[in-house]
């Protein structure tokens, strides 16, 4: 009996991998088109390719799924609105800077699994994976001192301070230096980080043994790795007790305290999770995507694009969340610019920077467009699709009660009007 | 404690029992509230009310609106803090505890407006309220280790038995705001028992029942605290159902606490029948029996 009324919560049997298979499959459909197929096509289409559909764009907005995916716990799951997630995102990519990089001790010297092409080089070098792991814990310790004063707060509050957090961390980054420590190098950020290895892998034919700016194909393979494992941690927890608490806690936070479900901690661990893959996220930015950190690209703006990302792809959907983040993040670093392009082709004006200049006003109209038709994302969660579809029963029969009421009255005052 | 006297006595102070020290009454009930006192600004909600919950006991709280029930229960629950007195449960001050620890440690409550998570299947609902009492951690979340696997469908089991013994067994897998209004309100209890519950709180559970939900509700109420050794606070307006079932009443009127006694007594009292219906209606009221009157 449990198995059949579980099938209520829980997808069953094959549907339930329908999601994973396909993501998986269009994955390697798309390293062996990029690695094999795209290089040998006729210059014209490749160039089209390259201009609307370049591999490296995949790469980038595989780094914003990650980022989405973790915003996606603290606002998605626990319901906890967070408008400073950039925080996390600088700090995951600060720590690939200390880590993988020769910022400014010439003198400290200090290797560990990373390439051997860097085994002479200055500076510490720490393999890109345990760095993940690292920039991961960093920055959930961060989000659990960023959230413990802040999540006594609630709604509104919690998401203005969250948005101080956000700035005071791009601030302190542009600033440098932290207790007259050169923590960040300031605009001038930390260069050049290193590339990932790929270890025992770069032993087969063909593969690199660094992932350098021209291996964009194998880093594909490698940061749809991290996003599998963001997808699979967050799918697995949402199933589990914390899950259940972030989720009730969602609904009715005071309900939930009296269940016995701990508010400060269950959302802390929403915090830390979340915070978590915005660790991953830096780290996978600073080292595959741009090589560098620099504190101007930690802006609010950045906040809001992951959030936007969340909300458009459908709040607490995993699949949804993960199309959104590719959907933006492509608009963004290479469809309106490149649509710009296009436009001053086809009427011979001048405006492509138009295009880029104004994203931010395209993407509050299509934030508008989407509450107004489509609030529950472009692949709402299951639950929430609910909501947004049918009246909860005791109020619609209310309703109902209402309505036959009023047809009742209709009638009599019909009937003595005749 | 449980006698009480049968005449109003003429002093204000409400009945207490002089005889037994504190400790005794605190190692006696699983529940004492000792000289409650509660004061918003000038205003004083509660004034200086002490009560106890025996073991397995079903006991009532009621008043007219505004009396300060609902204020005293959230003391008892640890939404407020009481400016003077102190909360005793299972021998343990627990006037500084937060409410998800009183919770856990068997303090359950339902909400006189339905609070379900609206969301989140029946079976969930009562899972949540699980959590203290399970023990997987996110890293044995993740991987889906044998004993979270274990945990999770003993969990799931525990949650349809009580489903099952609210009576809504074959709703589990709904969603709780598809779910009509009688079985919300059984979810509601469900939810609340997966608490392994030394004390249930209850606040106003027959509102919105007709005549004859209200009377299944009294058995319900007996059965759930037979069968699963709870011990039973009921805050309620209909009369007939308090009378029926509690075994003992409080009765509060403007914070003061002005009887306590078994139904009968209750029933009797004048200054009960004073607060309810006015000082010129107790003389009708004596005779129209106020105990089958209903808000």
């Amino acid at each position: 009996m449990a198995a059949v009324q579980r099938a209520s919560v829980r997808q069953q049997g094959v549907s339930r991998f329908v999601w994973p298979i396909s993501m998986l499959a269009i994955v390697i459909v798309m390293f062996v088109f990029y690695n094999n197929i795209e290089p040998n096509l006729q210059t014209n289409i490749a160039n089209g390719i390259n201009d609307w559909l370049p591999v490296a764009t995949f790469n980038e907005s595989m780094v914003w799924i990650i980022m989405a995916l973790g915003l996606n716990v603290v606002v998605g799951y626990a319901g906890l609105l967070d408008l400073g997630y950039v925080a996390f995102w600088a700090i995951g990519g600060y720590a690939a800077g200390w880590l993988m990089a020769q910022p400014w001790a010439n003198s400290w010297t200090f290797h560990l699994g990373s390439p051997t092409y860097l085994s002479q080089a200055p500076g510490i070098h720490v393999t890109f994976w345990l760095v993940l792991i690292v920039a991961g814990v960093v920055c959930a310790i961060a989000g659990i001192i960023i959230g413990a004063p802040t999540l006594r707060l609630r709604g509104d509050y919690l998401a203005l301070v969250t948005l101080g957090f956000g700035e005071m961390i791009g601030q302190i980054a542009q600033n440098g230096k932290v207790a007259g420590i050169n923590l960040t190098n300031g605009d001038t950020g930390i260069a050049s980080i290193d590339p990932i290895g790929t270890g025992w892998f770069g032993n087969l034919q063909g593969v690199p043994k660094v992932l350098t700016a021209f291996d964009d194909t194998y880093k594909l393979l490698v940061l749809a790795v991290l996003v599998a494992v963001c997808m699979f941690i967050s799918l697995r927890i949402r199933d589990g007790r914390l899950g259940r608490a972030w989720l009730a806690i969602r609904e009715d936070e005071l309900a939930a305290s009296m269940m016995g479900v701990p508010l400060v901690r269950t959302k802390l661990s929403a915090y830390a999770v979340g915070a978590f893959f915005g660790g991953l996220g830096g780290v996978g930015f600073a080292s595959a995507v741009t090589g560098n950190v620099a504190s101007s690209r930690f802006l609010f703006s950045v906040s809001i694009t992951v959030l936007l990302m969340v909300v458009l792809g459908g709040m607490g959907n995993v699949w949804g969340v993960t199309i959104g983040a590719v959907i933006l993040s492509w608009v963004n670093s290479t469809g309106l610019s490149q649509f710009g392009v296009q436009f001053d082709q086809w009427t011979g004006l001048h405006v492509a920077d138009k295009f880029q200049q104004n994203q931010f006003l395209l993407f509050g109209v299509v934030l508008v467009l989407m509450m107004l038709f489509r609030p529950g994302g472009l692949i709402p969660e299951k639950r929430t699709k609910k909501l947004m579809r049918e009246a909860p029963r005791t109020e619609a029969e209310s309703l109902g009660a209402d309505i036959t009421e009023a047809e009742v009255e209709d009638e009599i005052a019909l009937e003595e009007s005749r | 404690m449980t006698e009480a006297p049968a005449a109003p006595p003429s002093p204000p102070s409400p009945p207490v029992d002089h005889e037994l020290s504190l400790d005794d009454k605190v190692q006696a009930n699983v529940l004492h509230a000792d000289h409650i006192t509660i004061r918003f600004g000038g205003l004083v909600a509660v004034n200086d009310v002490s009560f106890t919950i025996p073991p397995r006991s079903i006991v009532s709280l009621i008043g007219p609106n505004g009396a300060g029930k609902t204020t005293f229960f959230n003391v008892i629950t640890g939404l407020y803090a009481p400016t003077e007195g102190a909360v005793y449960f299972d021998g343990i001050d627990i006037t500084d505890t937060k409410p998800h620890i009183r919770a856990a440690a068997g303090l359950a409550r339902t909400f006189q407006n339905i609070r379900l998570f609206n969301l989140m299947t029946a079976e969930e609902n009562v899972m949540v309220a699980m959590h203290s009492k399970l023990k997987a951690g996110m890293i044995s979340t993740i991987l889906r280790l044998p004993k979270q696997r274990r945990e999770e469908r003993e969990a799931l089991e525990t949650a349809h038995e009580l489903l099952d013994f609210v009576g809504i067994g074959k709703t589990a897998g709904e969603t709780a705001r598809n779910l009509s209004y009688g079985d919300q309100r059984r979810l509601e209890v469900a939810r609340a028992l997966a608490l392994q519950p030394k004390v249930l709180l209850l606040d106003e559970p027959t509102a919105g029942m007709n005549p004859q939900e209200s009377a299944a509700f009294t058995d319900f109420v007996h059965r759930v605290r037979d069968e699963r050794g709870v011990s039973i606070l009921l805050i309620e307006h209909d009369m007939s159902v308090v009378m029926r079932v509690s075994e003992r009443i409080t009765v509060l009127d403007r914070g003061e606490m002005i009887a306590e006694g078994g139904p009968d007594d209750i029933r009797s009292d004048e200054r009960v029948v004073e607060a309810y219906l006015g000082k010129s209606g107790s003389e009708h009221a004596a005779n129209a029996k106020p105990s089958t009157r209903k808000p």
